[in-house]
């Protein structure tokens, strides 16, 4: 008779004491955390008749009293889209070659990076006040703020699609002579593109709703509609755009996963 | 000729792929390289194209010395010397023609390339090989549509509309079935032979190796163990590559021309025929 040998699945950490330390104090934390949440139920109470009150006054939604002013705001929020997810691809590009490790030189990619993390660090809302004060009201300070972000968005993650595709590919298309540009065409390329355009729409729908949050700061776009609505108590106005914004970025969200579909 | 001098990689983890080797390759030779997993095969086809760069050591391409080249230089000469992969590596999001084009690369400019207008001749080349591996029908394929034994021979043209003089074929037969194995062994050694091309061949299959190739060479650990015929195989000699086990059944004295399977084979079977 062999000795029965015992087999448990080994623990993710090791050591008991660091295991249950983290347990338990995670426990103590959360149920702090939570034991201070100071919910005064009185005013919840209070706020949802007003909550009803509220909400009922988007309805029914008035697409027409205001609707040169919504035109003209769609209009602008959607140029301000084109032309801020166009530049900002367009300019991450660049940075996100340098920013993928298997490509480009330590200094370049360091650089790269840094740019990245900028860009990253700072919300398009942020962005777009600090551009609101610089080159006044106006979509010109949306553009610029939604191109930084689209900068930080698309650059990284081009840049970590490049450093995951297959190297062996890549070699072999280095090893028939090619110049630098031809082997990021015939091998970077091909490999990262179905997933980039696919990031180019989802950028393109962030753009979209991103102007319309800019536009509460004075960067231009439907935002700024939506905020005068609201100062107005025009609440069916503002529910008027809020469908618009709705319907809009339903829309690109089935084109981009059709898109995704063809280029695969 | 191909010609490593005391051609030596050692690589940033401190180890020694290759130690040291001299080997000559003469033109039109068709040579097979055996040995363990990690022994420095794959190692010393790169440092020759220098997708790896050697530590020390030289490398001739006939009269051309390869270590010292620039970029630029190293550019033109890999044109000289095509290659085939293990897994294929074809690109395989682009069409089996593109894939075939890719090796005319270094020939042509950046713009042409991009619009993928390459010259008539090229074109009329890669079409001409196609044909040859039997896969004219298949251009506007896209590579990952491809079995792996066609696969493999679209790698084959690539390499071939660059107009080499040399073959660097790293593990051909890895993932395929044995009978495409042979077929694509074949295909390599016919090809060199209406080229009068020399190749280097990695190969796991001692069996393999002994069939298509002329001369055979073992390294094992970095170093040169065996450098000879296919007949000058033995159990010894594979102990002294591979290390202690019954080696008996691996040798046997193999019909080189064994066609029976090649009827059904357009690439060969259109060899035979021209």
């Amino acid at each position: 008779m062999p000795a029965t040998r015992i087999w448990k699945r080994p623990p993710f950490i090791k050591s008991p004491m660091l295991r249950w330390g983290l347990i338990v104090g995670g426990t103590i934390y959360l149920s702090l955390a939570l034991g201070t949440m100071d919910v005064n139920w009185g005013r919840v109470a209070a706020g949802l008749p007003r909550a009803e009150r509220f909400i009922l006054s988007f309805f029914p939604p008035d697409f027409v009293s205001r609707s040169g002013d919504i035109a003209d705001g769609i209009y602008e929020s959607l140029w301000m889209t084109v032309v801020s997810t166009v530049i900002g691809i367009g300019l991450s590009i660049p940075v996100g070659l340098g920013a993928a490790r298997n490509l480009s030189p330590r200094p370049v990619y360091i650089f790269s990076r840094g740019i990245l993390a900028v860009s990253r660090t700072f919300p398009e809302i942020i962005i777009a006040l600090f551009a609101v004060k610089i080159f006044s009201f106006g979509p010109f300070a949306g553009i610029i703020a939604l191109s930084i972000g689209s900068i930080g968005f698309y650059g990284k993650l081009l840049a970590e699609d490049i450093e995951d595709m297959d190297p062996v590919q890549a070699e072999a298309v280095k090893a028939t002579g090619s110049s630098w540009f031809q082997w990021l065409n015939y091998a970077v390329q091909p490999q990262v593109m179905p997933r980039m355009i696919g990031l180019a729409m989802y950028r393109f729908d962030i753009n979209f709703r991103e102007s319309a949050v800019v536009g509460i700061v004075g960067a231009g776009g439907i935002g700024a509609t939506l905020l005068t609505s609201f100062d107005r108590y025009e609440f069916d106005s503002s529910a008027a755009i809020l469908l618009i914004i709705i319907g809009i970025v339903m829309a690109v969200e089935y084109s981009s996963g059709y898109i995704r579909k063809w280029v695969q | 000729m191909l010609r490593l001098v005391k051609l030596t990689k050692q690589y940033k983890t401190g180890d020694l792929a290759l130690k040291g080797i001299d080997l000559e390759i003469p033109d039109g030779q068709v040579m097979a390289l055996i040995g363990p997993s990690g022994a420095g095969k794959s190692t010393l086809i790169r440092c020759v194209n220098r997708l790896v760069e050697p530590t020390s050591g030289t490398v001739h391409l006939n009269d051309e010395e390869l270590t010292g080249l620039s970029q630029g230089q190293l550019r033109k000469a890999r044109r000289r010397m095509g290659m085939i992969f293990q897994e294929y590596a074809l690109v395989e999001r682009l069409t089996v023609m593109e894939n075939v084009l890719s090796g005319r690369l270094g020939y042509v400019s950046f713009w042409r390339s991009y619009f993928r207008k390459f010259p008539q001749s090229d074109i009329d080349e890669a079409f001409r090989l196609l044909e040859r591996v039997g896969l004219d029908d298949m251009a506007d394929k896209r590579a990952d549509e491809l079995s792996g034994g066609q696969r493999q021979r679209v790698g084959i043209c690539r390499a071939l509309i660059q107009n080499p003089e040399l073959l660097l074929v790293d593990e051909p037969t890895a993932s395929l079935d044995p009978k495409t194995s042979r077929q694509i062994m074949r295909l390599i050694r016919e090809l060199c032979r209406e080229r009068n091309l020399s190749a280097i061949i990695n190969i796991h299959d001692v069996l393999l190796a002994q069939m298509f190739a002329e001369r055979i060479v073992g390294l094992q650990l970095g170093e040169i163990v065996y450098d000879g015929a296919p007949d000058g195989m033995s159990p010894d000699v594979l102990t002294q590559i591979y290390g202690e086990e019954d080696w008996e059944a691996t040798i046997e004295k193999v019909d080189d021309e064994d066609d029976e399977d090649s009827a059904d084979d357009p690439a060969t079977a259109d060899a035979s025929t021209s």
